[in-house]
């Protein structure tokens, strides 16, 4: 390609001489994306709150809602093996990081079967559906859309695993992959709300 | 002229391209398939046009019904689709892809970018936005399904429940409102994350965000507000079809739900909306005006702090829509007052344009005009604004004509005013060749002409007592007279629309060639040939200041020593 520099008065002096650092892209669109994700989870959550106790007829929460205990320290320390992964990414050590890696898949398939566990009592021996009543809408469009996160999240992480364990994750993947791990915390931290909204405040 | 410095010695890549006739189907083909931002800011660009036009032809079919009393041009079911779906094409379909239109064309050139930070995402949200669009207007055709009734959305564009429920509302017009919202709702949000992603990685050496032109921050301001604008749409929406499909109570009211969340969820999206419309006008006067009067522009921090003040403050005022529903007196004292805060960094806008233009050597071109004629509408619209933000003078005129007067003026008056002047002062740099300058001063005059006449008498429908939505009216109300003005209004803004399609048309086969800077401009798309090359800048532009066009036409007197 045949060009000349874009600045053709540049004498010293006339450039800035400042490095120049722009934040990485997908970090940013990844910052977007959960602020965008955050506000919709925010739309459910406040219907929740509002509609807590506003059901005509059963079940309650009080009723049928078990707290989810195991489930919630699955997915939350999966966050903490998949933060071990990411740093043993960056010190090339790639079987650590698959383990990791793996092991945070794990989890997060566990705490997905509890989900599953949980609706499956719920909906058989409780008799509670979306359709039952306003806790039954609120409870499984909120807890849902969480789960459905998951599952995304779950399919990521799975690709990646696909890749390292094919050997086509690098080093200089990391940035990238610090993307996901991004996403994953943000599932792991909108647990937090929705444990607290359902299983504390709504019980 | 400036021109013989431009394109920029080496924005251009000076390598012969390879001689390559390609057929229409290639040509066709590179089009689908392109993650080029400046094709796909022209497609979203046509995309709007478009469905500018197709909202516009129900827009008059509406207004020919209502020109005089008793009249039975449309039947009521057919008028109660067609205001729905002008309400949702144009907000929708028109006024957010002329958001991605601009932003998508012309962002990653003003910061000196090869393209947009997500390409093919890019194309994804283009792609989505448009099959949104089809989606919605398929159900003229499909949307009977197997109920037989009802073949197109008719629940006006805000949708309230309980009207929305399945008892109210059945075959499945209101699923493909439901969905095809949600479905264009993925591509504003992916279009908005790249716009922000563009905006805040891409920029070239030296463009800082304070040295970044007002179009950019606007963009990535608007970008922003949308983040967390189109995504309480979606859950909402989410929610409805919940409560159709799956039988969810949220807003059934007979099984504890309420109608009122869905107002608030909607209002929450729809007030916001209108700033996130609005943007894209502010953005470009804040390009034409500097430009056409000869002065950079004035108080730029203001500017950028204004612009971030609008959209902060437009996320508290969503329940002054609400005024008549009902709510605690403290609850409308709150939003009475949010909404009047709106007006003071609004109020630091217009004096700012008006400071740019003042002492200015102002040319009044086209796009010139268009922005002129936008500084006294907006305010004008403000101005109404500010009277019903007061909850008893709302109490009065809540759904009244004079409502839909005021939303107009921002809409028409300003968005689609600006919008003209975008088109007019980008086509050199998109196509090459100029708009007809005398066409476009017809089109101006006519469509200034055509809007004033209707909107202007529209308040007065409105102070008489017309409501909005209604079918038809008996001729002793004493409404005839003005509707009939209106109407007429109506067509003549139809025509200048007319002769605006035909100039772009005409334009971009005989239009004079534009060379690479024809206004005489300072920032950095116009340093690239016209139309720019796929690679925009061979070698990254580095700026020192606000114009750096203006920097390198004038050597010895560059922007940069003034600036802090």
């Amino acid at each position: 390609m045949s060009a000349i520099p874009l600045t053709p008065q540049a004498a010293p002096g006339t450039v800035d001489e400042h490095p120049w650092h722009l934040p990485y892209r997908g970090r940013i669109g990844m910052y977007c994306l959960i602020i965008g994700e955050s506000t919709i989870f925010t739309i459910f959550v406040v219907a929740y709150i509002f509609y807590i106790g506003k059901s005509l007829y059963g079940p309650t929460p009080q009723q049928v809602l078990e707290v989810p205990i195991f489930n919630s320290i699955c997915l939350l320390s999966s966050s903490v093996t998949i933060w071990l992964a990411e740093r043993n990414l960056e010190r090339r050590k790639m079987s650590f990081f698959a383990l990791w890696w793996g092991l945070t898949i794990l989890l997060g398939l566990v705490f997905l079967v509890g989900t599953g566990l949980e609706w499956h009592k719920l909906i058989y021996e409780d008799g509670l559906t979306i359709s039952t009543n306003l806790f039954g809408t609120t409870f499984y469009s909120l807890v849902g859309l969480h789960a459905t996160h998951v599952i995304f999240g779950l399919l990521g992480l799975s690709l990646v695993l696909i890749f390292t364990l094919t050997g086509k994750v690098k080093e200089e993947h990391a940035p990238k992959i610090e993307v996901l791990a991004l996403y994953w915390h943000f599932v792991d931290a909108i647990w937090v709300v929705v444990f607290t909204v359902v299983y504390i405040i709504g019980r | 002229m400036a021109d013989r410095t431009l394109p920029i010695h080496g924005a251009l890549d000076l390598t012969p391209p390879r001689e390559h006739e390609s057929t229409l189907l290639e040509t066709l083909h590179s089009w689908v398939v392109t993650v080029d931002h400046k094709k796909l800011g022209l497609m979203y660009m046509m995309m709007a046009i478009f469905f500018l036009l197709v909202g516009g032809v129900e827009a008059i079919c509406i207004r020919i019904q209502l020109a005089v009393p008793n009249n039975h041009f449309l039947s009521p079911q057919v008028f109660n689709r067609f205001f729905t779906m002008h309400g949702t094409t144009m907000v929708f379909l028109t006024g957010i892809p002329l958001i991605f239109g601009f932003a998508n064309y012309m962002v990653p050139l003003q910061v000196g970018a090869r393209d947009m930070a997500f390409p093919r995402m890019n194309a994804f949200s283009f792609w989505v936005t448009l099959f949104g669009g089809l989606l919605l207007y398929y159900s003229f055709l499909g949307g009977s399904g197997l109920y037989g009734m009802g073949n197109a959305p008719d629940v006006t564009w805000w949708a309230y429940a309980p009207l929305t429920a399945r008892a109210f509302s059945p075959g499945h017009a209101t699923d493909y409102w439901a969905l095809a919202l949600i479905v264009t709702g993925i591509g504003t949000l992916g279009a908005a994350i790249n716009v922000i992603a563009t905006v805040l990685c891409m920029r070239c050496k030296g463009m800082t965000l304070m040295r970044m032109p007002l179009f950019t921050w606007l963009m990535l301001v608007d970008s922003g507000l949308l983040l967390v604008t189109i995504t309480p749409l979606t859950a909402a929406q989410v929610m409805l079809v919940i409560d159709r499909y799956l039988g969810g109570h949220f807003f059934d009211t007979q099984a504890g739900g309420s109608a009122m969340v869905w107002m608030h969820f909607f209002w929450i999206f729809g007030h916001p909306e209108v700033y996130v419309l609005v943007f894209p006008a502010f953005a470009i006067a804040s390009e034409v005006i500097p430009v056409f009067s000869r002065k950079a522009i004035f108080g730029y921090p203001a500017m950028v702090a204004a612009s971030v003040g609008i959209a902060f403050v437009s996320l508290g005022v969503w329940a002054h829509h609400m005024f008549t529903v009902g709510m605690a007196s403290v609850s409308n004292t709150f939003f009475v007052l949010s909404t009047m805060l709106v007006g003071i960094p609004t109020g630091i806008k217009i004096f700012n344009w008006l400071a740019t233009m003042w002492g200015g050597k102002i040319r009044f071109q086209v796009p010139m005009l268009f922005c002129t004629a936008f500084l006294f509408q907006f305010l004008a619209a403000g101005l109404t604004g500010i009277m019903l933000s007061v909850a008893p003078w709302d109490w009065q005129l809540h759904n009244s004509y004079f409502v839909i007067a005021h939303f107009h003026y921002i809409l028409v008056g300003a968005i689609v005013f600006n919008t003209f002047a975008g088109i007019y002062y980008w086509f050199p740099k998109a196509t090459g060749r100029m708009m007809n300058q005398t066409l476009g001063k017809w089109h101006f005059w006519l469509f200034l002409i055509g809007f004033h006449v209707t909107f202007d008498t529209m308040h007065f429908v409105g102070f008489e007592g017309m409501p909005r939505w209604i079918y038809t009216y008996p001729a002793d109300r004493g409404w005839g007279q003005l509707n009939l003005v209106v109407s007429i209004g109506g067509i003549i803004q139809g025509i200048a629309v007319l002769i605006f399609a035909y100039n772009l048309i005409s334009s971009l086969f005989v239009g004079k060639v534009a060379g690479n800077d024809p206004w005489d401009a300072w920032t950095l798309e116009w340093s690239t040939s016209s139309p720019p090359p796929d690679y925009n800048f061979a070698t990254d532009p580095v700026v020192r200041s606000r114009r750096p066009l203006w920097d390198l036409k004038h050597p010895e007197d560059p922007d940069w020593k003034y600036e802090a």
